[in-house]
């Protein structure tokens, strides 16, 4: 026999200090967990049948485990020249460049297009012309403009991220209450002090989301920024593996690049947890 | 001894759909209160009562009239009139010491200074242990006094109150309303208070005033010494079966809701 203590607990009356309404948040479950892993087991076994089967040729889909193999293998022998963690790191630090680049630009220019009417009108047509353009678009013109070296691919892939950050920026401003603007004007604060104390940091959540799809903007420019004269990177090690029909590496790189950009997105929510831990509250 | 003045202030705002039309919020406004006064307004909804508010605290600008403090008119927000807000408007970034002490970092008084400010003000509030508290984890009567905490730390001459406890369930509100009346009574402060309760503005104002809609006017100007009874100890029931206490209700219940009949008649 056994008391169901769980299934009473919170039914019990709450005589706990106010600051105890956070207990009342749902209780976190599983919720969509167990059926996307059951998805991907489903995938990966398909995928397994298919190979051992022989449905597919090896030469346009080989085995998970050949895959596996070839993970290893990339990480430890290389290939073109390169290991699987020097093609990773010369793509993360391209990425993390042009995130740096594209914060320092895109935070400031988000904010004179959220706080300033002159602001809006000189950067609103630029973000608005830049911001559907395909990155592959406007690549070989960069290229012309600075040439094939690391510069001319940080560009191009900072561009991409740019519109996400600056639009995200002028979104948070909008979105700041306007008691919290009012508040401070009426303790005497100055435009700069609202601007710096008041209105960045309650941009900041929308700044953290911005960044967020920032990201992913830019891991799909990098792999189009590395078809050019590059020796390096996870975007040239599966085009290389691609005119050679190695599938097995082109897999790889394509799941490395995968893992990568989910660790990113953990990364990123617990960036928000530390940084922001007010923003879930508000 | 500062005084606020609002003189033959009116306020229009453009009308709901005809923008080439304007409607009139206040009309010929005039009101003085005084630093040692606590003037509460009350009226119906649409009655403007919040626009008397901002024009105080230089958030709206009058349409005519003039708004001014010691003869000079206000070109804005300052320092000398601080707000709080009914949304209490801390900053959920800041602990509550922070936040208290965010009038003082406008200023530029040194970091530990203002802790030390910040701590003083917030143990006059009754939160002395709630400074590294996050602004969440605070019940909303907490986070009034916090914001009342943080608009004394500007030292204002003026305290501009809109609904601060409106939102505030009928024990907390009761409680703080005894607090809010303290607090004023020490800090020689004028205070405005905009609220919808009757029995808010006779226990606290020295003067309860009334706000007629459409378009928003001064229609009684009442003197109340309720308060200082409640400050010299005594008790609110005493006070609420006073006859004066209930003539006054009647009086000010009556003048709210004049016209509201008239529309229903």
């Amino acid at each position: 026999m056994t008391i169901n203590i769980g299934a009473i607990a919170p039914a019990t009356p709450s005589v706990a200090a106010p600051a105890a309404i956070e207990a009342q948040k749902p209780k976190r479950s599983l919720g969509t967990l167990p059926v996307s892993l059951a998805t991907i087991a489903v995938i990966i076994t398909a995928w397994s049948l298919a190979s051992a089967y022989g449905l597919v040729s090896p030469l346009f889909l080989p085995s998970p485990l050949v895959v596996l193999k070839a993970i290893y293998s990339v990480a430890v022998n290389g290939f073109v020249d390169s290991t699987l963690a020097e093609h990773t790191l010369a793509s993360l630090l391209r990425i993390f460049a042009a995130l740096a680049a594209a914060i320092v630009i895109g935070i400031p220019a988000g904010l004179a297009i959220g706080t300033s009417r002159i602001g809006k009108g000189i950067l609103d047509p630029i973000v608005e012309f830049l911001r559907p353009l395909p990155p592959l678009a406007y690549l070989p013109l960069i290229i012309i403009w600075i040439g094939i070296g690391e510069a001319s691919k940080i560009t191009v892939i900072s561009l991409a991220m740019l519109p996400p950050i600056i639009l995200s920026t002028a979104a948070g401003v909008k979105s700041a209450p306007a008691d919290f603007i009012n508040a401070a004007r009426s303790f005497g604060a100055t435009r700069l002090q609202i601007l710096l104390q008041v209105i960045l940091p309650s941009t900041i959540p929308s700044i953290l989301t911005g960044t967020r799809i920032a990201l992913g903007a830019g891991w799909s420019t990098l792999v189009a920024a590395e078809l050019v004269a590059a020796s390096r990177g996870l975007g040239f090690m599966i085009q290389s593996a691609a005119q050679f029909l190695v599938t097995d590496i082109v897999i790889a790189g394509i799941i490395v690049i995968a893992a990568i950009a989910f660790l990113f997105e953990i990364l990123a929510r617990l960036l928000e947890r530390w940084f922001v831990p007010w923003a879930a509250h508000r | 001894m500062s005084v606020l003045s609002l003189q033959s202030v009116s306020l229009a705002f453009p009308a709901d759909r005809d923008i080439s039309r304007t409607r009139l919020v206040l009309d010929g406004v005039t009101l003085h209160l005084a630093s040692d006064e606590f003037i509460a307004v009350i009226g119906r909804s649409g009655s403007g009562k919040t626009s008397l508010l901002n024009l105080a605290a230089g958030f709206l600008k009058p349409t005519s009239g003039r708004v001014s403090v010691d003869g000079v008119d206000i070109t804005g927000p300052a320092a000398d009139r601080a707000v709080v807000f009914q949304d209490d408007a801390l900053y959920p970034w800041l602990n509550a010491r922070d936040n208290v002490a965010f009038p003082l970092k406008l200023k530029g008084v040194a970091k530990g200074a203002r802790r030390l400010l910040a701590d003083e003000l917030l143990a006059k509030v009754g939160l002395e242990n709630a400074g590294s508290k996050n602004i969440w984890e605070l019940s909303g009567g907490m986070r009034q006094r916090v914001g009342i905490a943080r608009a004394l730390a500007s030292e204002p001459r003026f305290l501009l109150l809109d609904e601060p406890l409106g939102a505030l369930d009928a024990l907390t509100r009761t409680r703080l309303q005894q607090f809010l009346l303290r607090v004023w009574s020490d800090s020689k402060t004028g205070a405005l208070l905009i609220t919808h309760s009757i029995e808010e503005a006779m226990l606290l104002a020295t003067r309860v005033i009334v706000l007629a809609p459409n378009p928003g006017r001064i229609v009684a100007d009442i003197p109340a010494n309720f308060g200082r009874q409640l400050l010299s100890g005594k008790s609110l029931q005493d006070i609420k079966d006073s006859p004066e206490y209930r003539r006054l209700h009647d009086g000010l219940n009556g003048l709210i809701h004049a016209d509201s009949e008239e529309e229903a008649a």
